[in-house]
């Protein structure tokens, strides 16, 4: 137990020197071409710390917070209607033959288009306003959360179900109590794959079209050449995907505990 | 076929009722005959274990009566009424233990009885008290990616039995253990045959399992599958492995897997 506890300290330590040794360099490197080596204009590359103060400001005139909700609001709108989306028809698919056929085709011939290239047109369909974006959202989210929940009821294991129904199952015992347990650990890979490419477009969707949200956030200052807001906006980013992914694995982890146990 | 049937007092098994009959069943998949006429009568309440190599059919047979498959032709009853699909009637236990790994050991043995609507206290009653049966009291909580390969299939027998079917299937269900495990559950097995006095069928590749077990071994031939040769035993129980009679009906059994081995060709 304790030389466990040591290892987990061990490792958390390692990344906190990993995430001190990124921040020196960052600083180092910006101190340094300001005062010393001056290769580039000191602009381009504000210190953290300056990033810091571009923070605070923001977060003292509130413009950040409403920032952040803007972007939030949209994506889990967006993702909430790729997530039931993608749940519903996989699920259709997934037990329908005849359905999957039709789909099936459909959906391989939109998905290698990156759905940026719809961008302009879902401005031009539903305006400049909340609409688009949401909009947007649920498409690009919509493949993955579909693709990995047709794939877990595909490879429900036969024996399974063999087993179930000399039970007593009838076809919808089938589908509540294997078929969907059986595929749950996929639909949710899915559904935090989705939600990560929620997050990964709205910045996008916010550069071309919007008037609040981090993403808009960092093309305005890009315009009034204000790189410690540039970059306190792909800052948040980041610190907002690492804290939802941190919930979302320990939700997962919490709703497929038995799957820890057959790993342990 | 006939030597040994004739041996079985005849007022015995007169006076039992037919409990499965097997009618000219033949199975095809494609151009290939997986079996072919086979023609049995399994009484109620016996253990009978299917013998044989490997592709002999034994499976496709068990899965017919299970209802998982069709006969090509030919019939199988159950109670004289023609298997049309699986039924609770009918327990299967299977050589990969096939328990739900997202449901704890108790879920597992609960699962039959929370199919038929039963209230959750009585269905929680019922599968503890089977797993206190195969002797897994106090791992109720487990969930099976925590269990021993015996301990699965100790719970997937338990869920089979707490459905209380009158018909039990086994396929090749301790294949998988070590051989202490196996032998253990084997006396297991019987113990609880003879409490719960269920219609055994039982697929095995191993010739004293099936001598240690049976009222009735069926060995089966190979290409195509059919029966070969039925042998009913009266052999009291428990039976000793190094008894005269339990090593003889080895040897003559032995002698018949293996002819129908060398059929196959190298394997
Ligand atoms: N679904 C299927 N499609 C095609 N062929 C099959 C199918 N199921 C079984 N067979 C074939 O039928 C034959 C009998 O198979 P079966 O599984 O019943 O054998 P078995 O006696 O149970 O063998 P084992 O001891 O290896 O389990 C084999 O040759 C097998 O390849
Ligand atoms: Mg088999």
């Amino acid at each position: 137990m304790s030389a466990e506890w040591r290892k987990r300290l061990s490792t958390g330590g390692m990344r906190c020197v990993a995430i001190l040794l990124f921040l020196a360099i960052w600083f180092i490197v910006s101190i340094g071409n300001a005062h010393w080596w001056k290769f580039f204009n000191p602009v381009l590359l504000p210190t953290p710390t300056e990033v810091v103060k571009a923070g605070i400001e923001a977060w003292q005139s509130g413009e950040l917070q409403d920032n952040i909700l803007a972007s939030m609001a949209r994506v889990i709108q967006g993702f909430a209607i790729a997530a039931i989306a993608g749940v519903a028809v996989g699920l259709a698919v997934g037990t329908w033959r005849p359905l999957e056929r039709l789909v099936e085709p459909m959906i391989e011939l939109l998905r290698p288009i990156p759905p940026l290239a719809f961008l302009p047109m879902m401005v031009l369909w539903f305006g400049i306003g909340e609409m688009s974006k949401i909009a947007f959202i649920a498409y690009a989210a919509f493949f993955p959360v579909f693709t990995t929940t047709v794939e877990g009821i595909k490879y429900v294991d036969p024996v399974l179900l063999r087993a179930a129904s000399s039970l007593g199952a009838s076809r919808a015992d089938l589908f509540r109590h294997v078929v969907l347990p059986a595929a749950t650990p996929s639909i949710i890979t899915g559904l935090r794959l989705g939600f990560g490419l929620s997050f990964f477009v709205i910045v996008a969707a916010e550069f071309i079209a919007a008037d609040s949200g981090l993403g808009y956030m960092i093309n305005d200052a890009r315009t009034f050449f204000m790189v410690s807001q540039m970059l306190l906006g792909a800052v948040v980013i980041g610190l907002i995907g690492f804290g939802v992914n941190i919930l979302l694995r320990s939700l997962e982890g919490w709703l497929l505990r038995w799957r820890v146990a057959t790993r342990g | 076929m006939d030597a040994m049937l004739a041996e079985a007092p005849a007022a015995a098994t007169d006076s039992r009722r037919v409990k499965i009959s097997i009618r000219g069943a033949e199975k095809r998949f494609g151009d290939m005959v997986a079996l072919k006429g086979v023609d049995l009568d399994l009484y109620e309440n016996s253990f009978t274990c299917l013998l044989g190599p490997s592709g002999c059919g034994k499976s496709t047979l068990l899965n017919m009566i299970a209802g998982f498959t069709q006969p090509t032709a030919g019939q199988v009853l159950v109670d004289g009424k023609a298997v049309q699909g699986p039924s609770a009637d009918r327990g299967v236990v299977f050589q990969e233990y096939a328990l739900f790994p997202w449901r704890t050991a108790i879920d597992n043995v609960a699962f039959g009885p929370m199919l038929k609507g039963m209230p959750k206290a009585q269905q929680r009653e019922i599968a503890k008290r089977y797993l206190a049966m195969v002797g897994l009291a106090g791992h109720e909580g487990k969930y099976p990616g925590n269990l021993s390969g015996g301990m699965k299939q100790r719970v997937a027998i338990a869920r089979a039995l707490a459905n209380d079917p009158s018909v039990l299937l086994m396929d090749e269900p301790f294949g998988a253990l070590d051989a202490q495990t196996r032998e253990t559950l084997q006396e297991e097995m019987l113990r609880i045959w003879e409490h719960e006095r269920k219609t055994v069928v039982f697929v095995t590749h191993s010739i004293s399992e099936a001598i240690f077990l049976a009222d009735r071994i069926v060995v089966m031939a190979t290409k195509p599958g059919a029966v070969k040769q039925v042998f009913d035993l009266d052999l009291p129980r428990p039976r000793e492995r190094s008894e005269s009679g339990f090593v003889r009906l080895e040897k003559e059994i032995k002698l018949l897997v293996r002819a129908e081995v060398q059929k196959l060709g190298v394997i």
